[in-house]
């Protein structure tokens, strides 16, 4: 296991900089997202932590030794690729112990440790079976075996369940969190599913246009955006433009800073709430959808502006009907304060 | 016109095809096995011939040097088509859209004007006749087709399967051996069938490029018919159908023509 850094990466195809001056440090036995839309850079950042890009500038290390010109078979990775990449050729155990082999560390090692990851991923007895024998979970699970078998020093996950329905994901990403605090390893995990970065990580990266917006633990980073792009891309934020009669500015934000606030944190109520610290605006809602457990209101504010509040469906006032007027509320230091852009 | 005369009118014109294509080759080779010298009927089976072309010294020597030549054209030109195809299957260079159209004018040129080419460039270069140019010259007509049909096969391989092998610690040839090649192996097969057929049934550039009296069986067979025609001919003529056509077979087997199984 080893601890992850990079400094001051600069990748340029042409005119593009698909990174630029990323710097990040992913702690030993941690799980890392790397999260952001497509062309973000998440994807060469994490090929460029496996060898397949080389950067044109900055550094790179595994624990302590800087890899940046070190040719990908010689890394000790192990990596999980999004289509799988399964050696059809090859049975369950083969591909399993494809690393294994290319080690030489002889038949009777092999089959063991083979036969151990097999289990951590709970496949055993499957050796035998060819990939296209199996369902897309289990070979999810052979791809996973393959990767962490030679004990590498870091586990990569590009877009690991991506292929997988919604049922399946959920439970993987319970598995995959599983496997990777039994095994220990540092892990960086890339995605564009902004709920599997907050379920599955110690800690995320948000990148946009090829820059780190902001990194941290999800809550911090859900809490405290550095930004409104990361308001914005991670969980939803109402923009309350030019505050508004009734809602606090919380102490110490910095001039020029754009208030929000989450969805979820606003309280609907007939009549004027009562109590200390709390924001409040009136507002008429236009809209109610309903979504099992919750429900999506979208109320138009008197002093202008839409606000979206998701709320559980028994937490809305008795009978609230589209065209009511009510009073939106929510506790101050609920209130986002995002600093100025630049 | 309804659908069932339409089926049966192709099953026809499916047949006339047929008949034209293997009629001349059923006479040929019916005709090894007659007795009479002039093709005359009635039919009277024997093998005469087949015993007389097992005693004719020059034509066996000629159908051993032709194999010898095919096997030998067959390894080259496999190896180095394979290398090619994953060349430029894996790398981005310049000129490689280039490269990749100038393969197959070499396939569309007459075999004539190949041949000519070939013996002006050998004698310029100093190779002149003889096996060792009969070899280079057979080389360079088999390798488009090896690359052709190899090409294809690779154009099914998930390249993420390379990065995979490598992430694992595979160097490049561990990655080559163990990852892709058992993937193109149909392809390579069949490529290397096809290169020892081109060699094997080549006639024009081995007559241009081969020493008088040192030639290959085409050669030869073409030589004896121009002396006085002999049904050993039509004996030994038949014996190379069958291996031609059985390589065909087998090559078309593997490679589906470019198509996936």
């Amino acid at each position: 296991m080893a601890r992850v850094s990079v400094e001051g990466i600069v990748k340029r195809y042409g005119t593009v900089a698909a990174l630029d001056e990323v710097s990040l440090d992913f702690e030993d036995g941690g799980l890392f997202a790397l999260l952001g839309p497509s062309g973000s850079g998440k994807t060469t950042l994490l090929r460029a932590i496996a060898g397949f890009v080389f950067p044109d500038q900055g550094r790179i290390r595994i624990g302590d030794q800087p890899v940046e010109r070190v040719p990908v078979e010689k890394r000790d990775i192990g990596m999980m690729f999004q289509n799988y990449a399964l050696f059809p050729n090859m049975s369950v155990a083969d591909n399993v112990g494809f690393g294994l082999r290319v080690r030489k560390v002889g038949a009777a090692e092999e089959r063991r440790r083979v036969g151990e990851a097999l289990e951590l991923v709970q496949l055993e007895g499957f050796g035998g079976r060819k990939p296209h024998e199996l369902s897309g979970g289990q070979r999810q699970r052979v791809a996973l075996a393959r990767a962490i078998v030679t004990n590498p020093r870091v586990l990569l996950l590009d877009e690991p369940l991506s292929a997988l329905d919604k049922a399946l994901r959920v439970d993987m990403q319970f598995e995959l969190r599983r496997i990777q605090r039994e095994i220990g390893i540092t892990t960086i995990l890339v995605t564009h599913d902004q709920e599997e970065a907050l379920t599955l990580s110690d800690r995320i990266g948000i990148l946009r246009d090829g820059r780190l917006v902001q990194a941290g633990p999800p809550r911090e980073v859900y809490n405290a955006p550095a930004d409104l792009f990361a308001a914005t891309f991670l969980g939803e934020a109402n923009i309350l433009p030019g505050g508004g009669t009734g809602i606090v500015v919380p102490e110490g934000v910095a001039p020029g800073a754009v208030l929000a606030v989450r969805p979820e944190a606003i309280a609907m109520t007939r009549t004027e709430p009562e109590g200390a610290g709390l924001s409040k605006c009136v507002g008429v809602l236009e809209r109610r959808v309903f979504a099992g457990a919750m429900a999506t209101c979208l109320v138009r504010r008197e002093d202008g502006g839409e606000v979206k509040v998701v709320s559980r469906d028994q937490d809305i006032p008795e009978g609230l009907a589209e065209g009511d007027r009510l009073w939106l509320s929510w506790p101050v230091d609920k209130t986002l304060a995002i600093p100025p852009e630049g | 016109m309804s659908g069932a005369m339409l089926a049966r009118l192709g099953k026809v014109w499916l047949g006339l095809i047929l008949v034209f294509l293997y009629a001349p080759i059923l006479v040929m080779a019916a005709m090894s096995f007659n007795a009479s010298p002039y093709y005359q009927l009635p039919f009277e089976f024997t093998v005469e011939w087949y015993e007389k072309l097992s005693e004719n010294r020059g034509i066996l020597r000629a159908a051993a040097r032709s194999v010898g030549i095919a096997m030998v054209t067959t390894v080259i030109a496999t190896v180095l088509g394979t290398a090619a195809s994953l060349a430029l299957f894996r790398y981005e260079f310049r000129g490689k859209a280039v490269l990749r159209v100038l393969l197959f004018p070499p396939i569309a040129i007459p075999w004539l004007i190949t041949g000519t080419a070939m013996l002006v460039f050998f004698f310029g270069i100093g190779l002149g006749r003889g096996t060792p140019a009969v070899i280079v010259g057979h080389v360079a007509l088999a390798l488009p087709y090896v690359i052709v049909v190899v090409t294809a096969r690779l154009a099914t391989f998930d390249p993420t399967l390379e990065e995979a092998a490598r992430v694992l610690g595979a160097g490049g040839w561990t990655v080559t051996r163990r990852v892709t090649l058992p993937w193109i192996a149909p392809g390579i097969i069949a490529g290397a069938l096809f290169a020892f057929a081109i060699s094997f049934d080549q006639f024009v550039v081995s007559y241009f490029l081969s020493e008088p009296g040192d030639s290959t069986l085409p050669v030869v067979i073409y030589t004896a018919i121009r002396k006085g025609f002999t049904p050993e001919i039509n004996a030994v003529s038949t014996l190379i159908i069958v291996v031609s056509m059985a390589v065909m077979l087998v090559a078309a087997r593997f490679s589906n023509f470019g198509g996936e199984r």
